[in-house]
């Protein structure tokens, strides 16, 4: 099916949450940098699913968990396309990105011996970096982190530096939650391998932005949440190489990723199962993989060039505002604007524009370090999906200018 | 005046305001007439960690009442702090401890002492009572 051309107000309509006024004001959503709307078909797709199709996967002869069972398995396919993956086995249905990554440093983590190290950088959320301090204290190993500079771009010769042959794995965010900077990540990548570390790729904030396509990148595994790509909560995606996922132990014990129990011994399940202890979060599975045809269906190259621009039309807005400093100025970023303003806390300016209507993000962003390296309590952040417009941030503006001179006076 | 009489007040108060940018200007007021702590006061004891705005509470007992002074990064926060400060200052510890703590709820702000905030608020509401608790110990 060929893509629509874009149109903003037409894709508008197929989100019901953008339609409605908070405070009795119209609702502006700045705030999809943490989670974004949903269009209808998605609602949809999971109100049909309990209304008419819910049962248990992989284990009914019945007609129900038939059907239950190919959707769900239709899903991962779709999802498998959607980020170029070889083969369907290597895609692994999780709660989010927190419990892909989670997975991976327990798993993959079982491998590594004391003295080994762990790459991670500056400008991880808490996320890609607690699983780590958590392998380290169980195994030994040493994390080190790769420095980046005041505009928010990794410091390249350090990275260099730091990589050597005890290095066992690189975990590292693909697009800043917090900056926007889209890290060299192909780069990164080939230099990572070149000391035969693996490399774990935080795809949360870049699967809903960019084109992935994880055998073009050649990363070991790639993780994102579906309630950040227009899908639902409580499902998420950890992509691995098939040989990787294969050599890996098992995560979590239970039913589904067994093939044989008794008292005395079980064996495992073929990949994807052996990774998908329990009943898994059905609804959420087929409710990401309505969203990801929703996004093919979209023409995306379009979408992405339309949030460009209002990053651009915001940033340059923003930039004329004395005492307003933007965080976060890397050459290549996406669609997020983290701003702090001279002698003003975030929460007082996010709080004033949530009373105008207007949804940002304020605090730390579950990016402690990497406020401690701005020396800044936290920042005031809008991120912009392709539903948003040009008028929503001329009315941001406007609220942030009165907001200013309320707390200001 | 018993805490309930200064909770009506405030109450009777903010009832003029409709509109929530008016009445935020008016806590954003009272933030800012609120007297900072001094430096030296604002030790790690005394900081309460909130995960959007911090919030440092120094408490004081003269003639048995209890005396609160306290300071928070966030401007808003801090015209909150006055409020609660306002109610519970030159009470008893028991008259601290058996109080329903219901103005906030009234005047709309409810949000602020949500434990999903986390702006501190809710933390020194609680530790304003431990204090009186502790006094009534002592």
């Amino acid at each position: 099916m060929a893509p629509v051309p874009f149109s903003v107000s037409a894709i508008r309509e197929l989100f019901p949450a953008l339609r409605q006024k908070v405070y009795g004001k119209q609702l502006i959503y700045f705030d999809n940098g943490a989670t974004s709307q949903k269009p209808q078909v998605v609602l949809d797709t999971l109100q049909q699913y309990y209304a008419l199709e819910n049962a248990n996967i992989h284990r009914g002869v019945h007609y129900l968990s038939q059907q239950a069972t190919s959707a769900y398995e239709a899903a991962r396919r779709n999802i498998q396309q959607y980020i170029g993956a070889k083969a369907p086995e290597e895609i692994i249905f999780t709660k989010g990105t927190t419990d892909s990554i989670n997975l991976v440093a327990f798993s993959f983590g079982e491998r590594l011996k004391p003295g080994d190290e762990i790459l991670i950088s500056a400008m991880e959320p808490h996320s890609n970096i607690v699983p780590w301090q958590l392998l380290c204290e169980r195994k030994g190993c040493i994390l080190r982190v790769i420095p980046i500079s005041k505009k928010g771009e990794l410091d390249l010769q350090a990275f260099e530096q730091m990589l050597n042959e005890r290095t066992k794995i690189l975990a590292i965010t693909h697009i800043s939650n917090t900056l926007g900077t889209i890290n060299p990540v192909k780069e990164l990548i080939s230099k990572a391998h070149q000391v035969g570390a693996k490399v774990l790729l935080d795809g949360a904030q870049s699967i809903q932005h960019l084109s992935i396509d994880v055998q073009d990148l050649n990363c070991d595994f790639y993780t994102f949440s579906g309630h950040k790509v227009f899908g639902p909560t409580g499902i998420g995606i950890l992509y691995g190489k098939e040989a990787l996922l294969d050599s890996m132990p098992p995560y979590q014990g239970g039913g589904d990723m067994i093939a044989k129990v008794t008292f005395e011994r079980s064996t495992y399940n073929m990949l994807p199962l052996k990774f998908e202890a329990g009943t898994p979060h059905i609804a959420g599975a087929i409710g990401l993989g309505s969203a990801i045809s929703f996004l093919q269906g979209l023409d995306m190259q379009a979408a992405a060039a339309h949030e460009l621009e209002l990053t651009k039309y915001a940033q340059g807005i923003l930039d004329t505002f004395e005492g307003l400093h933007i965080i976060g100025e890397a050459k290549h970023k996406t669609s997020v604007v983290s701003f702090t303003i001279d002698g003003m806390h975030p929460f007082d300016i996010g709080t004033l524009l949530d009373k105008q209507g207007i949804a940002v993000r304020t605090g730390h962003h579950c990016t402690q370090p990497l406020m401690d390296f701005y020396q800044i309590p936290g920042t005031v952040r809008a991120s912009f999906a392709f539903y948003n417009t040009k008028e929503e941030i001329d009315i941001f503006v406007a609220a942030l200018e009165r907001s200013m001179q309320i707390l200001g006076a | 005046m018993s805490i309930q009489v200064k909770q009506q007040e405030i109450i009777d108060e903010f009832a003029i305001y409709d509109d929530w940018m008016d009445k935020y200007e008016y806590i954003i007021e009272l933030g800012k007439s609120v007297p900072t702590l001094s430096p030296e006061l604002k030790t790690t004891e005394r900081l309460i960690e909130g995960c959007q705005s911090n919030v440092w509470l120094a408490t004081d007992i003269k003639d048995g009442k209890m005396q609160f002074s306290a300071d928070s990064d966030a401007i808003i926060t801090k015209g909150i702090i006055g409020l609660l400060i306002h109610v519970y200052n030159n009470e008893s510890p028991a008259a601290i401890l058996q109080a329903e703590l219901f103005f906030i709820n009234e005047i709309g702000l409810a949000e602020h002492l949500s434990p999903t905030r986390a702006n501190g608020l809710l933390s020194m509401v609680k530790r304003m009572k431990t204090e009186a608790l502790q006094s009534l110990a002592q």
